[in-house]
């Protein structure tokens, strides 16, 4: 005999699932009773949407997907957020909660929300169990839809008699049936062809590489069609990493917040390559003016992405790795005319300028790219949203490193918990958190997970006592009022570290900076940086 | 321009509010919709009327064709069969009801049930042809109207499978 939920434990162990992040509650017992049996590690996070992007980061790391857990109602509702990010940023995440009775469902009984519906616009896919029988296929599909095509999160409801109710033996599919869901992966070889044509023609073309490379894992294949073809790369801010930050042909980030070259760039090419990225509003807020001068390749794994925002010569539906493949193949000979990488040279030359420095005050940008030197090879940056996630995006130097944040939806208080579980994928590498005095006060109950975990995550708190990025707005489109973007009241960062049992350090001029680093990377365990920044630094 | 659209879809719990859902949340806006079981029990074809443009309608597809229980979509184009069943009760007297039954006869339409004081027509015909049809009966009072929405497959050999 075997119950529903020991059901679920196998089918998480069939899928190679090492670790659950979760919370507790009634509806979802018997199955946290079953992981505490098993091998499985489950990880207590303090808020359910943090068990989400503990997931995010733990899936962004390895390249598997991540489980979390919540119990019924709001435990579930408290999901929402962190599911949805998963969803926009395209990250494969299994979602498992706890629901009422399933005689009871929809009488509106204690605890009970509808999580399957109230879901449906952030997942792949959503399962109301309804069945323990159902469960293994149940698991098999949600896994295989989460991680094959376009990634993203799927969710599976299981109310908690499910999870008791017995059966005689546990089977897991070898195959899913799905006649519904069958993501194409292949590329059209007439449509290589083409593409290949039309990079062969072209005279000012760029690539511009997202988070679709990282997920397809073709970094490296991305980098040598660069270096054949000395085609120029920008990236999104979900693809920044695929190039090294100091390599020649990198452009930069793309967009609102990124460089002058890069946006330059992408408005005088004459082709433009677009790999795993959906050109979102934030990247290319007018894609009407570039497709006036250029043509453009899209390769996406996902059909709908393609012609959405941009109207395209060349779609590529498939998998972005297959397709640089074939590009790699199939190019030749051919090179970009000398005369553009020169002007995008002297283009990037110029976007180098000295950061304007307040007194009394440590200079971010500069910090960054200072921290940038200083941590290990492959060290994982997590950078929150605001002005912090800029700082990071277009000075932390890359070489062979991850950076992790939330392009896509850009949810604050996304870095701590994703740097918790991508320090359980990568328990070897250094793994920094940089995030904003907004952003941590969002999400600084998870110090108690790395405490407890004795997680050696590094956190860096730039401390300009503003809700910074929005402050930016108000003074450039509502006339400096500042309205409620004042972060006055400001918590001693330092003793909350130390309630936590964190060591902690103050860093306020630039000359301190080479060694408060140093004395961060080189404590044991966690540390907290708290970085005081003047509320005036911009974010460019 | 109108585009009709043939989907088929697995016939699982929610997957109504699922496609309702996808057009609210991507601002399509909806002019019919019929629903019924296809030719496997296992299957339902939506039958969707929208209003749109090209650019639209390829967004439509292709943002169904994500959803996992969609099996199949199809954008019909002129050489299809569509259909809507209408029922309409209209206000009739000894001096109307005879030129009612005259038009429901002409409309090739159906007299469904007659009272003292209305006649219900019951109508199978193009959305046009039912549109023509409410247009001639509106002059004696329209009571009620109930319509299903297009139902459509296209003629000849082909399916949209
Ligand atoms: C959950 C959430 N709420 C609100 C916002 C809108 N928002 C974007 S950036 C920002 C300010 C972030 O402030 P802080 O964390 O202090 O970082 P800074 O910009 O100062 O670096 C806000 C409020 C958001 N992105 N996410």
């Amino acid at each position: 005999m075997i119950n529903g939920a020991e059901i679920m434990v196998e089918c998480l162990k069939k899928e190679g699932v090492s670790i659950v992040f979760g919370y507790p509650g009634a509806a979802i017992c018997p199955f946290f009773d079953a992981l505490y049996k098993s091998p499985i590690q489950s990880i207590l996070v303090r808020q359910e949407q943090n068990a989400a992007h503990s997931a995010s980061g733990y899936a962004r790391s390895v390249s598997k997907p991540g489980v979390c857990v919540a119990t019924s109602g709001p435990g579930a509702t408290n999901l929402i957020t962190g599911i949805a990010t998963a969803y926009m940023d395209s990250i494969p995440i299994i979602a498992i909660t706890g629901q009422v009775r399933s005689d009871l469902i929809g009488r509106d009984v204690f605890q009970e929300a509808d999580i399957t519906g109230a879901c449906e616009p952030f997942v792949k896919n959503s399962y109301l169990v309804k069945n323990t029988a159902d469960l293994p296929r149940v698991f098999k599909e949600a896994f295989h839809i989460a991680t094959t095509g376009r990634p993203g999160p799927v969710l599976i409801d299981v109310p908690i008699d499910i999870q008791q109710n017995t059966l005689d033996s546990f089977e897991y599919p070898e195959t899913v049936d799905l006649i519904s869901y069958k993501p194409n992966t292949k590329t059209h070889p007439m449509q290589i062809k083409k593409a290949i044509e039309l990079i062969k023609s072209s005279k000012r073309p760029v690539i511009c590489a997202g988070g679709g490379v990282l997920s397809s894992g073709c970094k490296l294949d991305l980098v040598a069609f660069a270096e054949k073809t000395k085609i120029p790369v920008m990236s999104t801010m979900m693809g920044i990493g695929i190039m090294p930050s100091q390599h020649e042909l990198y452009l930069g980030m793309l967009g609102s917040h990124g460089t002058r070259a890069a946006n330059r760039a992408i408005h005088e090419a004459d082709l433009v390559i677009l790999c795993g990225a959906r050109v979102g509003d934030r990247s290319l807020a007018t894609p009407n003016q570039t497709t006036e001068r250029a043509k453009v390749i899209h390769i996406d794994i996902d059909p709908a992405e393609i012609g959405k925002n941009m109207s395209v010569d060349v779609p590529i539906a498939g998998n972005v790795k297959e397709a640089i493949e074939h590009f790699n193949n199939e190019i030749g000979e051919y090179k970009v005319p000398a005369i553009w990488t020169e002007t995008l040279s002297s283009w990037k030359a110029a976007d180098q300028k000295e950061p304007e420095r307040f007194e009394g005050y440590l200079e971010p940008k500069s910090f960054v790219a200072l921290l940038s030197k200083k941590v290990r090879s492959k060290a994982i940056l997590v950078a929150d949203v605001g002005q912090n996630q800029i700082w990071c995006a277009n000075n932390f130097k890359i070489s062979d490193g991850r950076f992790l944040t939330t392009g896509g939806m850009g949810t604050m208080g996304y870095s701590v918990p994703a740097a918790i579980g991508a320090k359980f994928a990568r328990p070897t590498r250094d793994v920094v958190v940089v995030c904003g005095d907004g952003s941590f006060q969002m999400c600084f109950n998870e110090l108690a997970t790395i405490v407890q975990n004795n997680l050696d995550i590094k956190i860096i708190v730039m401390r300009n006592t503003r809700l910074g990025m929005v402050r930016e707005i108000q003074d450039v489109l509502y006339g400096s009022r500042h309205a409620v973007t004042i972060l006055d009241a400001i918590p001693d960062f330092q003793k909350i570290a130390d309630a936590y049992g964190i060591p902690s350090a103050f860093l306020s001029s630039d000359d301190d900076a080479e060694n408060a680093i140093d004395e961060m990377l080189n404590t044991k365990g966690a540390f907290l940086l708290v970085c005081n920044v003047s509320p005036e630094t911009p974010s460019r | 321009m109108k585009y009709t659209l043939s989907v088929l879809v697995e016939n699982q719990a929610g997957v109504l509010s699922k496609i309702s859902g996808l057009f609210s949340r991507r601002g399509f806006n909806i002019d019919s919709l019929a629903v019924g079981i296809a030719e496997t029990p296992n299957l339902s074809r939506i039958t969707i009327v929208v209003n749109g443009d090209e650019y639209l309608i390829e967004q439509l597809e292709k943002q169904l064709n994500k959803l996992i229980s969609v099996v199949k979509v199809k954008v019909l184009d002129n050489n299809t069969i569509s259909r809507e069943l209408a029922l309409i009760k209209v206000n009739a007297n000894s001096k109307t009801r005879f030129e009612i039954i005259k038009i429901a006869e002409v409309t090739k339409s159906n007299i469904a049930n007659i009272s003292a004081n209305t006649i219900t027509i019951e109508c199978s015909n193009t959305t046009d042809n039912i549109e023509t049809l409410i247009m001639l009966l509106k002059p004696y009072g329209i009571k009620q109207i109930a319509r299903t929405g297009t139902v459509a497959l296209e003629n000849g050999d082909s399916s949209a499978k």
